[in-house]
């Protein structure tokens, strides 16, 4: 089995795949990678099933070496990659030679680079999913953070090595799947609790990205919301991607690793196919909402899932 | 996304209901829907939007909700949790009985005096949301939730009470602590609890703490 050695690991890199769906009932929430269409591509680049596990690295990416052959391809953020000090091209596929070191360095643009590696990286799945659960210390590997010294494991899955051939996403691909800093969201199940004018204020304010913002959440700063009146909220459900409007008035986008239930309002919620791009913003990135109905969120993920399933996706 | 909200209120009933629309989703899954949330009174049911309509899935859940009231619930298991009170284990038992013009021994007698419902379990893994409080100990949250929650804490909040499985930050008054591990990743049941389940809380001392701890 071929492995990974970790010689640094960046500011924040875990193993994710797309997530456990279907724990709820046990207070468990899927994680999975924060752009999961990134992932998905890298795993298409290098031959994998869509769903095999890669490295999610974080606004500074680690140093790796590979002690023998390897297809990986990096995809999502720009994070200046270079294998053996040349430089590595995002979205394509890339050769790694015998004891060749791969680089990244802190982020161009967007806030995630995904490694995928042909084979995968294989952890001790935790309920059928590879994924690191850092809140809880669950999945991935060792459910926790990589180390320096770590060392991980390649998988054998899509039949080990093969003639390698430079694969590369194309340019008229990537324009359409470029991450979205206007986040469109249909009507919250609290939607109407909220005051025209409140809703008005939402949907005409520049918000911008909390520091304090992780896998768990997005927190926002801007024009507060005033409190909603619609009655007593009592904690139910949430969704991936639900805009919650706390005492403060400053909206939270829960994310990947969010709570299951919560008892806050929600305005909106962060349509499917506009997801991805929240794994792409940074702290102090500005983002704004705009309001869709349920047909044109369902229409637009429909259109970015036949695109990803389609010829145009992928050269060589 | 689709909240069918069964009862806009807290009450054994509307629990009930949920349990049996749960166990009819679970024991006949729905192409396309991917996770359920039950609640208090509502489930979130999440789907795939590619594979499945809003108005197919409303229309399929709206039979379901129809057929539910046929689904026969299991009789609930009661699950015995020891908890050493007061102390470091319980920083705000004090604060709680003072409110209450208890002394810290009745607040104890009262939280465990009481068989408890775990409505569901949500927010972190094998979080349980149980109730209901006695009203003579329904104290608010924390205005400044703490940093950092030890797992296995007894707190309250309102009129609830739950232990919390792992290690989070958290802003429920803290009564006590088990030693007993809420979730276990490496046990077939990975969660101690299970929604419909019945708990009691039983005292114990620091000494059998110690003991349950290394056992």
């Amino acid at each position: 089995m071929s492995l990974i050695e970790v010689r640094s690991p960046g500011l924040l890199t875990t193993v994710q795949d797309l997530g456990r769906e279907g724990f709820g009932p046990m207070g468990i929430s899927p994680s999975g990678a924060a752009d999961p269409v990134a992932l998905r591509i890298g795993n298409r680049l290098v031959g994998n099933s869509e769903s095999a596990a890669g490295l999610e690295m974080t606004l500074l990416g680690g140093t790796f070496v590979f002690p023998e052959r390897a297809e990986i391809a990096l995809t999502g953020a720009d994070f200046r990659a270079t294998l053996d000090n040349e430089r590595v091209d995002l979205w394509c596929s890339a050769e790694v030679r015998p004891g060749q070191t791969l680089r990244l360095e802190a982020t161009h643009a967007g806030a995630r680079c995904y490694l995928g590696v042909r084979g995968g990286i294989v952890v001790k799945l935790f309920l059928g999913s590879a994924s690191t659960h850092l809140l809880s210390g669950l999945g991935g590997f060792e459910g926790r953070a990589l180390r320096k010294g770590d060392v991980l494991k390649i998988g054998t899955a899509g039949g080990g090595f093969r003639t390698f051939r430079k694969r590369k996403v194309t340019v008229k691909a990537l324009e359409k799947l470029a991450p979205r800093k206007t986040l469109r969201v249909t009507a919250g199940p609290q939607g109407d609790w909220f005051s025209r004018a409140a809703q008005e204020v939402f949907y005409k304010t520049t918000y911008r990205v909390r520091e304090e913002s992780n896998r768990m959440g997005l927190r926002l700063e801007g024009a507060p919301i005033s409190a909603a009146s619609g009655g007593e909220m009592i904690s139910e459900g949430v969704s991936l991607g639900a805009v919650q409007i706390p005492a403060s008035g400053l909206p939270i986008i829960l994310f990947v690793e969010q709570q299951t239930t919560g008892g806050y309002p929600k305005i909106a919620n962060v349509i499917s196919a506009d997801l991805s791009s929240l794994g792409q913003l940074r702290p102090r990135d500005e983002i704004r909402f705009e309001l869709v109905d349920i047909a044109t969120a369902r229409a637009l993920l429909v259109e970015r899932e036949n695109l990803l399933a389609s010829r145009e996706l992928i050269l060589g | 996304m689709a909240a069918p909200r069964l009862q806009s209120q807290i009450t054994t009933e509307s629990h009930e209901q949920v349990r049996r629309l749960l166990q009819l989703l679970q024991s006949e899954p729905i192409a396309g829907v991917r996770n359920l949330h039950p609640a208090y009174c509502s489930v979130l049911i999440k789907f795939d939007a590619t594979l499945l309509r809003h108005e197919e899935l409303q229309e399929t859940l709206l039979g379901c909700v129809e057929r539910m009231k046929k689904v026969a619930l299991p009789e609930p298991r009661l699950i015995e949790i020891p908890v050493c009170y007061g102390g470091d284990f319980g920083p705000d038992l004090k604060d709680v009985a003072e409110l209450h013009g208890l002394t810290p021994e009745s607040a104890i007698k009262l939280h465990t005096s009481t068989t408890y419902r775990v409505y569901f379990l949500g927010f972190a893994p094998g979080f349980a949301y149980l109730g209901e409080l006695p009203a003579a100990l329904v104290a608010p949250r924390l205005a400044t939730p703490r940093r950092s929650v030890r797992a296995g804490s007894v707190g309250i909040a309102g009129s609830q009470t739950g232990v919390y499985p792992i290690a989070t930050p958290g802003g429920w008054r803290l009564l006590g602590r088990t030693p007993v591990a809420m979730f276990r990743p490496d046990r077939a049941e990975m969660s101690l609890l299970a929604i419909g389940d019945r708990v009691r809380f039983v005292a114990i001392s620091r000494e059998q703490f110690a003991k349950l701890e290394n056992a």
